[in-house]
């Protein structure tokens, strides 16, 4: 079985997963490996990384230097096609006008979706990130805990290939022994920072990250995932051979043809292909889950993109990974007698609840850095340390004026240089001028690479003002009707984004830079527009009461005992930990239980 | 991507066709009858263009500049980034050729520039002739340095204000568009993008600098 054509679909399939990127990638993987025939429908085309990744072209080999255009909204460079936050004929609205209400939604329209672009960070959610209310008294509990998520951290970190320390932190847990890679050596910067940290408490250290350092041990780890299925074993094995590690260029965004980072098809789709028992359509549009009359699920009816000719794949069970948002259009777009409402939605909760991660961001100039003796310093394509929250002491019941906390990223020094490299150059010496000649090119040398900046990404609980509906006119080209969005911060969002940039200017001036304070109406602008740190999730939340979420512990819909989710939709909260690794960790869970309840023929 | 913010409910393309129109009325209204000043017609790259290709301008959509233009804005890009012991200057790595693919390009994030660059370079050309009767490409290099001081200056005079701000744009890009090629990056100090076996850290003499050895 293969990458197919309209024309080539089976009668039936087994499971029918929506998405092809972290949730739908790994649920493919999970049950191909196990034998369960599966189709996965990407709305997007094929696309191949082997051969189509710009990993070593210079901004000058791209038109306007790479810089970002409508075309290609990260820029020339960046793995992303057919994406975006604005897609032509595929529209979706804001019902409020104010800035602070909008919310921004990201498609990555390609095989492997959004995991081609990506940071690769792969931090895990600790046991509070699962229990705001218990903790915090606000949001909802999650119906799981850390310790029912945490052998699949371990399982999804040994597969993927993942690189960081075990640091004992409290709430960002360590992995358990043998399944990290070695992290790599931290840059100039980074160290610096973590000298400089310590007078604030903020604790450098490294980060975890979805790319290899070393070759993977195909001969332990197959055995480890995979007990007892010699095929799933060989088929791993073989595929882990053919990743290379990291050879230390190259940002990660770009994509890796040798391998060496995690994407979907890399990891995921590859070996599943492999079994024999999985389909690929690609350009198929999810319009509608099918229904019978018994309000079970009997397959998707999609657009094939090429023809504009409406199709339907059968299945027994479907699974939704369509990006949560999507996934979410893709229940309220189900209306039938049965389900008047969008299937699994009886709660009236479907697009409920959606949550990003909080974030502001700061850089500053650091005099230490000029002048800096010249050295290589492209390491893995991204960061190599971080600051995890460790503020649990003076928040332990929300005393800061927000739940959770949030991490640290930040960048460092001597990146390949873009057309904006040299933006301030005139502000380092103060005389207002604008420098030209030898005099530029002096300072270009000396200050390339002296700027630091700290992103923060932080918890982020439901609130009432922040969901989606279907738009009562918009349709999309296909004539699908599309989302509208409503978006609200709380007051939680708002102190934690000046704590942030509090915490963020005092860690730039511990380590010499100079900043500019805030006036609050700046820290409401300061704060990124929802949707755009491309972390949300909820919309058809888990939990305990099939009154107030969409689905259960599995992730399995409370309505429609066929249908399950595995992309960031069931999601109950945001934590300060990026949501990728929760989404494929959820996502094995899920495909194991709904081959328990294939077997028991529950469904 | 920032100008659809405030367009939330507006097609992309409308959104483009809206700005280009709107770019195109004001240029009319202008009394300066550059050829070249034109709305720009070509379409964009799209959505999937071919990552992996190298391109160079004029590759995609057809360039502006005049001969006579190209030579002041070589000119001038030389006096921004001249040759030195360490390094080429800009116009012998193309960077005219890339200031001319900014302004003809069809998106509209650049529409701005492109009747910024064309008026600033024609400006000066006029200054060139006025205080030395010659064009800009043609003076001494010191005539040269002395025209765009005085618009580089922390205090320009009032009539200097508008080709000063084209001065401050013209430099944003030709540094940015010399720092971004092969050379310009070995002229800064950039020395990645180059596969190795191992990552071993910053080099001692790194460390010493910032005080960490």
């Amino acid at each position: 079985m293969p990458v197919i054509t309209h024309d080539k679909l089976q009668e039936n399939y087994d499971v029918i997963i929506v998405g092809s990127g972290a949730g739908g990638g790994q649920t493919a993987y999970t049950l191909t490996m196990e034998g369960v025939k599966v189709l996965v429908l990407e709305a997007g085309r094929s696309f191949d990384p082997a051969t189509e990744v710009a990993m070593f072209q210079l901004p000058s080999q791209a038109p306007l230097r790479g810089v970002p255009t409508p075309d290609k909204q990260y820029g020339f460079h960046d793995c992303s096609i057919n994406s975006g936050w604005e897609i032509p004929g595929e529209p979706y609205t804001n019902a409020h006008p104010e800035p602070a209400n909008q919310f921004r939604w990201w498609r990555q329209r390609m095989m492997g979706g959004r995991t081609n672009h990506w940071g690769r960070i792969t931090l895990r959610n600790g046991p509070y990130d699962f229990k705001p209310r218990t903790r915090f008294g606000a949001g909802f509990d999650w119906p799981i805990s850390y310790k029912d998520v945490a052998p699949y951290y371990d399982k999804v970190e040994m597969l993927i290939g993942v690189f960081g320390t075990n640091e004992g932190l409290e709430n960002s847990p360590d992995s358990s022994p043998g399944v990290l890679q070695p992290a790599p050596k931290l840059r100039v910067g980074e160290l610096y920072a973590q000298k400089h940290g310590k007078k604030l408490n903020a604790r450098v250290t490294s980060i975890h990250r979805a790319v290899l350092t070393q070759v993977q041990d195909a001969e332990a780890i197959p055995a480890k995932l995979h007990p007892h299925n010699a095929t799933a074993q060989r088929i791993l094995a073989e595929h882990m051979r053919l990743r290379a590690p990291c050879f230390w260029a190259t940002d990660c965004h770009r994509g890796c043809s040798i391998r060496a980072n995690y994407d979907s098809q890399t990891v995921h789709l590859r070996p599943a292909l492999a079994t024999g028992n999985l389909d690929i359509l690609p350009n198929a549009m999810a319009r509608e889950v099918t229904i019978n009359k018994q309000g079970r699920a009997t397959g998707i009816a999609f657009i094939d993109k090429t023809s504009g000719r409406e199709g339907h794949a059968k299945g027994r069970v479907v699974v939704l990974a369509a990006s949560s948002q999507e996934s979410v259009r893709l229940l309220l777009n189900s209306k039938s007698n049965a389900f008047p409402q969008g299937l699994a939605n009886s709660s009236g909760k479907v697009g409920k609840y959606i949550t990003d991660s909080v974030s502001t961001s700061l850089s500053a100039h650091i005099p230490a850095f000029e002048g800096m003796p010249i050295h290589n310093e492209d390491g893995a394509g991204g960061p190599h340390a971080y600051v995890p929250w460790t503020l649990h002491d003076q928040n332990r019941e929300g005393g800061l004026g927000f739940p959770g906390g949030y991490h640290l990223e930040f960048t460092t020094g001597r990146q390949m240089p873009s057309l904006t490299t040299l933006n301030g150059i005139d502000t380092f010496e103060g005389n207002g001028g604008v420098l030209f000649g030898k005099k530029l090119k002096e300072d270009a040398r000396r200050y390339y690479g002296s700027r630091v900046g700290f992103g923060a990404q932080g918890t982020m609980l439901p609130n009432d003002g922040s969901f989606c509906e279907l738009d009562p006119t918009v349709r999309d080209q296909w004539g699908i009707p599309v989302l509208r969005f409503h978006w609200k911060w709380s007051d939680f969002e708002l102190n934690q984004a000046r704590h942030q940039q509090k915490h963020i200017g005092e860690l730039l001036e511990a380590m010499g830079g100079k900043v500019s304070p805030k006036t609050d109406a700046d820290v409401l602008k300061s704060l990124k527009p929802g949707g755009t740190v491309i972390h949300e999730v909820g919309g058809a939340i888990m939990g305990d009461d099939p009154a107030k979420s969409v689905t259960n512990l599995w992730s399995q819909t409370w309505d429609v005992k066929n249908v399950f989710l595995a992309d960031g939709a069931p999601f109950a909260s945001t934590a300060d930990k990026n949501p990728t690794l929760t989404i494929m960790a959820l996502a094995w869970r899920m495909a194991d239980h709904l081959m328990d309840e294939l077997k028991k023929g529950n469904i | 991507m920032g100008s659809s913010d405030d367009l939330p409910r507006m097609d992309r393309r409308v959104a483009i066709q809206w700005m280009l129109s709107a770019a195109a009325t004001f240029a009319a209204r202008d009394h300066l009858a550059i050829a070249a000043d034109a709305p720009v017609r070509a379409k964009g790259y799209g959505p999937d263009p071919v990552m992996a290709k190298i391109y160079k301008p004029g590759d995609l959509w057809p360039l502006t500049l005049t001969e006579p233009q190209r030579r002041t804005a070589g000119a001038l890009c030389d006096v921004i980034i001249p040759a030195d012991d360490a390094s080429s200057s800009a116009s012998s790595v193309g960077v005219p050729d890339f200031i001319d693919e900014w302004i003809s390009s069809p998106y509209p994030a650049q529409a701005g520039d492109r009747r910024v660059i064309l008026e600033g370079l024609e400006w000066f050309d006029e200054e060139a002739r006025r205080r030395f009767s010659k064009p800009f490409a043609d003076l001494t290099h010191d005539q040269q340095t002395a025209i765009c001081a005085d618009v580089a200056s922390a205090k320009v005079k009032p009539e200097h204000r508008k080709p000063a701000s084209f001065f401050k744009r013209y430099r944003d890009l030709t540094a940015g568009g010399y720092y971004t090629t092969p050379e310009g990056m070995q002229g800064i100090g950039y020395v990645g993008n180059r596969p190795t076996a191992t990552f071993e850290g910053p080099p001692i003499e790194a460390l010493k600098h910032v005080g960490l050895a």
